[in-house]
């Protein structure tokens, strides 16, 4: 992110009402999951945590959540009947409410989302003004912000991963902002976590792909495109 | 290297440096930071420009009761009452603010300028100048510049979230960013811009934002109509060249003072002033989910 706010962060964005945290932020929590999915969901359990817990119907986040799973954008007036969409195109979704998770952000909402087989867990956080931050995917932290290019990682831990991932990135010319690595043990199964600046090619995603002890990639151009 | 936005004193030493207009300082700036092409640019406020006008529009036409039923209809039946307190414009200027308001309240379009809870008052305020004066287009474009440039000095000097300074960081935001946008349309100097922007902060200094069940409906949509009133007393007054006496950065540095001191039940949390009110808590028992699990303590998520 840019330190310096754009003008039309004062004259915008043009968003869907009635609240930039609990209506925009949630919608792009929600595109940032299908993202991570690599589908549209057919099923969803949506939990929503501490202070999204009372307040997400009365604000309308139940709506904005469900629009998002289904790609609309921010300022998408159908959010508004998103329920009825969501009929129609089979998704079928459930609430849930947790009052007082004290570890998590206060509008923190955990995103539980399958199509056939393929299923992922997803944590977002609303952080205020639209703002987002994934904090974790499938147990792994994640922390980013779908603001910027982001490539998640799922490769075994071996020596000389991180640096072989930046050399790719670098070949590319796409500078990189934030890069996390988190692991469940020695020698098991890593996650990296890269935001860059500008996109990469296609080519350069099925090239990571060929390598054996890459595992999953998941490549997320910037949510609002 | 462009402007940065970090005073009011700054940007018109830097107009005077260069010669140039308020606005196109702001041109400058989104240019250097972001990149972009100035028509883009043009292009982006012409958009956002619709969407207010559809807004006040849409307000006025459709359906607006939210969720809560606490927002129910009201921009019509201002629009539509025999009774003018003061002018057919005045009434106008009020159904208008509280239209684009109740849009926002019910899940339509709006532009957050600067935040969704005071997505009303540009719309109300620059839609009736504009039809009042019949001004171009282009010339209400620039005063969203200058709208915008306001706004980009008060968040750097003060906020403009509720959460972090009260309802003074977003409906007073914005009434200044509308009361210096109007004087610039109705060509006011740099001097009669800046007093309009520091009269609106003085009116609007010290509000709360205490949210009935923390929704943004009451008092929020009543106060961006009285937010587009106080902006156009302040143009007035300032286009007549009445001083503000305090110097606006000092204004601005008020509003920060005062919302880094106000409790914090009074920014956004529901937990104060209209939101604690027997009434107010009254509707938040009834709007607001009750049935929420509490974790015992060993499920706590790590």
């Amino acid at each position: 992110m840019s330190g310096k706010s754009s003008v039309f962060d004062m004259i915008g964005p043009v968003m869907i009402g009635p609240s930039s945290s609990h209506t925009a932020g949630v919608v792009r929590i929600a595109r940032a999951a299908i993202r991570v999915l690599g589908a549209k969901p057919d099923k969803a359990e949506l939990t929503f945590y501490n202070s999204f817990a009372r307040t997400y119907e009365g604000h309308g986040s139940d709506k904005a959540i469900i629009g998002g799973l289904m790609d609309f954008k921010t300022d998408d007036p159908k959010i508004k009947q998103a329920f009825e969409i969501a009929k129609e195109q089979g998704l079928e979704y459930k609430f849930k409410s947790v009052g007082n998770a004290s570890v998590y952000h206060p509008n923190t909402i955990k995103l539980n989302i399958s199509k056939g087989e393929q299923k992922v867990e997803v944590i977002g956080e609303s952080l205020g003004g639209g703002l987002i931050n994934i904090a974790f995917v499938d147990g792994f932290n994640a922390d980013f912000t779908a603001q910027s290019h982001t490539l998640i990682i799922k490769a075994q831990d071996i020596s000389g991963a991180i640096a072989f991932i930046s050399s790719v990135i670098a070949q590319e010319k796409a500078n990189i902002a934030t890069m996390s690595v988190s692991r469940k043990g020695k020698n098991d199964e890593a996650c990296h976590v890269i935001e860059m600046d500008s996109g990469i090619q296609a080519i350069t995603i099925e090239y990571l792909r060929s390598i054996p002890w890459i595992k999953q990639i998941i490549y997320i151009p910037d949510i609002d495109l | 290297m462009s402007f940065l936005f970090n005073s009011f004193s700054g940007w018109k030493q830097y107009c005077l440096d260069h010669n140039i207009s308020l606005y196109e300082a702001v041109i400058e700036y989104e240019i250097a930071q972001r990149g972009k092409e100035e028509q883009a640019i043009w292009d982006g406020l012409l958009a956002a420009y619709q969407v207010m006008r559809d807004a006040v529009e849409t307000g006025l036409r459709e359906e607006m009761t939210s969720r809560s039923g606490m927002i129910n209809n009201g921009a019509k039946k201002v629009y539509k009452h025999p009774v003018a307190v003061l002018s057919p414009e005045f009434q106008k200027l009020i159904s208008r603010a509280l239209a684009a308001k109740e849009v926002n309240s019910c899940m339509g379009r709006v532009v957050a300028a600067p935040t969704a809870g005071a997505s009303g008052i540009l719309p109300g305020t620059l839609y009736t100048l504009q039809e009042i004066h019949r001004l171009s287009d282009r010339s209400i474009l620039e005063g969203l510049l200058i709208g915008a440039g306001i706004a980009l000095i008060i968040e750097e000097k003060a906020s403009l979230a509720g959460a972090v300074g009260g309802c003074q960081a977003e409906t007073g935001s914005a009434a200044a960013m509308a009361a210096g946008a109007m004087v610039h349309c109705l060509g006011g100097t740099v001097d009669q811009i800046f007093n309009a922007v520091a009269i609106t902060i003085q009116c609007m200094l010290g509000l709360v934002c205490d949210p009935v069940a923390g929704l943004v409906e009451v008092p929020c949509v009543v106060r961006n109509a009285s937010a587009a009133a106080i902006a156009n007393s302040s143009a007035q007054i300032a286009l007549a060249d009445v001083s503000a006496v305090i110097p606006v950065d000092e204004c601005v540095d008020a509003m920060g003072e005062i919302g880094a001191s106000m409790e914090s039940k009074y920014k956004e949390t529901a937990m104060g002033g209209l939101a604690a009110t027997l009434t107010g808590q009254d509707i938040s028992k009834r709007v607001l989910i009750q049935d929420i699990e509490m974790l015992p303590d060993e499920d706590l998520p790590e």
